[in-house]
């Protein structure tokens, strides 16, 4: 029963790209960026689908089971700060100047920005290394979603399988569009049939009251940041959201809006959206550590959903499992359909430039649809072989991202920024990020020295100062680019 | 945009310095040191939970204003009616 109800969904999601598909207009822009037409929900839709992936409700219950509800502080109330300002002040001019200057792509905007192609090339590279490990949280959450709904008639192979080839089956025929849609229909669906799932849980649990007097017995450190979460980390955590400033798939779904005045209800809502997808995750993980006590380490990624057999089972726990599993592929799409948008546009498309052979409006869509199916085959491959837990997989993704984010501020606000600086912030980034990663990949509590500070904060210190000084240390960049791209700021 | 953008004005002005000042408040009131070994129960959940959801409240009222207030003067509106406006 379960899995007919999940059936359904999926082949739901697949018609609504495909019925999105008949209102394109097979041009590029329209698949990549729906033709720069969404309106204030869809948009919304699109940014928070997007953005609340894997990470927010199967990574968020995990790390709360083991942490606390510390962890809505750490993740939640931040990004529900930051996000929106990021949106604010950097997606809102991103959007004037696509607008102005006709880009598709954050390596487009960028290349143009500094007149650099090695840049542009480094970029790619470096975006593409980054979304791995994202890319990965999302087809990975998506299997053990699936996998544990089937209740193991599914193994987890085959459940990352089926995640994959439905986002492929959307993505590839609805582009941007499709994926605007799919987002919002499935937000919708889990906001609400998140909360149903909270209430009937919570409900079998005998109500708050009840789970909260068992957790002040049985876990009261759970209840508190205590020494579960220290202040330097609860600090330098709220750089990580800073990542959404360079995220591919946040950037192209800014080009998608139809207007400046589309943002303003994303920006406001933002936070309520944020708190009301996180608040369920973290009480769920919370409530999970007395009545399914005994988990650790990546196990503990499947809490939501082992929470969700035991007190809501028959077809209610399949429609509800079926709204976790909206959630969590929400945002595997819109990462994909970036990657391709910048692989088809950027690398190919600018090789064929050079070979005289411009790319035509409807060669550009196949082959985005085929470097889709590449990269979810590439990263239903690593979730096979991959075994941290949700949490730190999404941590050091954001990590990188945030790092880059030096990158746009000196291309949006900086007149004396130049090619040689962002280089110089893009191999500093990678670096750090390299050298943080492969000391705290195996030590899931890892911080500088010990000390609660996230490596978030000195990724993007050296990145920060590598753009400046790389900018300083090499000639100024000339008058008419900066006019073109700076001189509105001015107006 | 709209014939005399409000951030413009001498009210516009008062208002941006208002949101950067209530910005920098949000963020350090992110950081409650105040809260972090309290276990009582406000609203039904424990207090530093509770806490951080009022924040997230908080922050969508200063993001009215910063809209308001605090938008950047490059970006066109587009004249629609869109949004919250």
């Amino acid at each position: 029963m379960t899995l007919a109800v999940v059936a359904v969904y999926l082949l739901t999601l697949v018609v609504i790209g495909a019925a999105s598909a008949r209102l394109a207009q097979r041009t590029s822009e329209d698949f990549f960026i729906a033709a720069r037409s969404l309106g204030p929900v869809l948009l919304l839709t699109s940014l928070l689908g997007a953005h609340m992936t894997a990470f927010s409700l199967l990574g968020a219950s995990a790390e709360s089971y083991q942490r606390g509800i510390g962890v809505f502080a750490l993740m939640a109330s931040s990004s529900a700060l930051v996000a929106p300002l990021v949106f604010l002040y950097l997606g809102t001019r991103v959007w004037a100047l696509a607008r102005r200057h006709g880009f598709l792509t954050q390596v487009e905007y960028f290349r143009e920005r500094w007149g650099s192609e090695a840049l542009a090339h480094l970029l790619f590279a470096a975006l593409l290394v980054l979304l791995v490990p994202y890319l990965l949280l999302g087809v990975k959450g998506g299997g053990l979603t699936l996998a544990e709904v089937s209740d193991g008639a599914l193994p987890e192979w085959l459940a990352s399988l089926i995640t994959a080839g439905v986002v492929l089956g959307y993505v590839a025929l609805g582009g941007m569009r499709g994926t605007a849609w799919v987002n919002a229909f499935q937000t919708v669906l889990f906001v609400a049939l998140g909360a149903v799932l909270f209430g009937v849980i919570v409900g079998d649990l005998g109500g708050l009251p009840a789970v909260f007097a068992r957790l002040a017995v049985d876990r009261p450190a759970l209840l508190v940041r205590g020494d579960l979460i220290r202040p330097l980390e609860l600090l330098s955590y709220a750089a990580i959201p800073l990542s959404v400033a360079m995220f591919p798939h946040m950037f192209l779904t800014w080009l998608t809006a139809k207007s400046g005045a589309a943002f303003r209800l994303s920006v406001v809502a933002y936070p309520l959206c944020v708190a009301a997808i996180w608040l369920p995750s973290v009480l769920l993980g919370v409530m999970a550590a007395v009545d399914l006590p005994g988990l650790s380490g990546p196990a503990t990624s499947s809490v939501l959903m082992r929470m969700l057999r035991a007190h809501a089972p028959g077809v209610l726990g399949s429609v509800l499992a079926g709204g976790v599993f909206a959630a969590v592929m929400a945002s595997i799409d819109s990462q994909v359909l970036a990657l391709s948008t910048m692989f088809t546009r950027d690398v190919v498309g600018r090789w064929r430039l050079r070979r005289g052979r411009p790319f035509a409006e409807r060669s550009q869509v196949v082959v985005g649809r085929l470097f889709v199916a590449i990269v979810l085959v590439a990263a239903w491959g690593l979730s096979l072989v991959a075994d941290r837990s949700l949490f730190r997989i999404g941590v050091w993704a954001f990590t990188g991202f945030a790092g880059l984010l030096p990158l746009l501020l000196a291309a949006l606000f900086w007149r004396r920024s130049t090619a040689a600086g962002g280089i110089a912030s893009i191999v500093t980034t990678l670096g750090t990020w390299a050298w943080f990663l492969s000391r705290g990949w195996k030590d899931p509590g890892y911080t500088v020295g010990g000390t609660g500070l996230m490596p978030v904060v000195v990724v993007l210190a050296a990145s920060t100062l590598a753009m400046v000084v790389g900018s300083l240390a090499s000639p100024a960049p000339p008058r008419d680019r900066v006019e073109r791209f700076l001189s509105a700021r001015r107006a | 945009m709209h014939s005399e953008p409000a951030e413009r004005t001498p009210e516009g002005a008062r208002g941006r310095r208002l949101v950067a000042a209530l910005l920098a408040a949000l963020f350090v009131l992110h950081q409650d040191v105040w809260f972090w070994r309290d276990s009582r129960l406000v609203f039904g959940l424990p207090v530093g939970l509770t806490y951080h959801v009022a924040f997230c409240v908080a922050v969508t009222l200063v993001l009215v204003l910063a809209v308001r207030w605090g938008w950047p003067r490059e970006v066109p509106t587009g004249g629609g009616r869109e949004g919250l406006d």
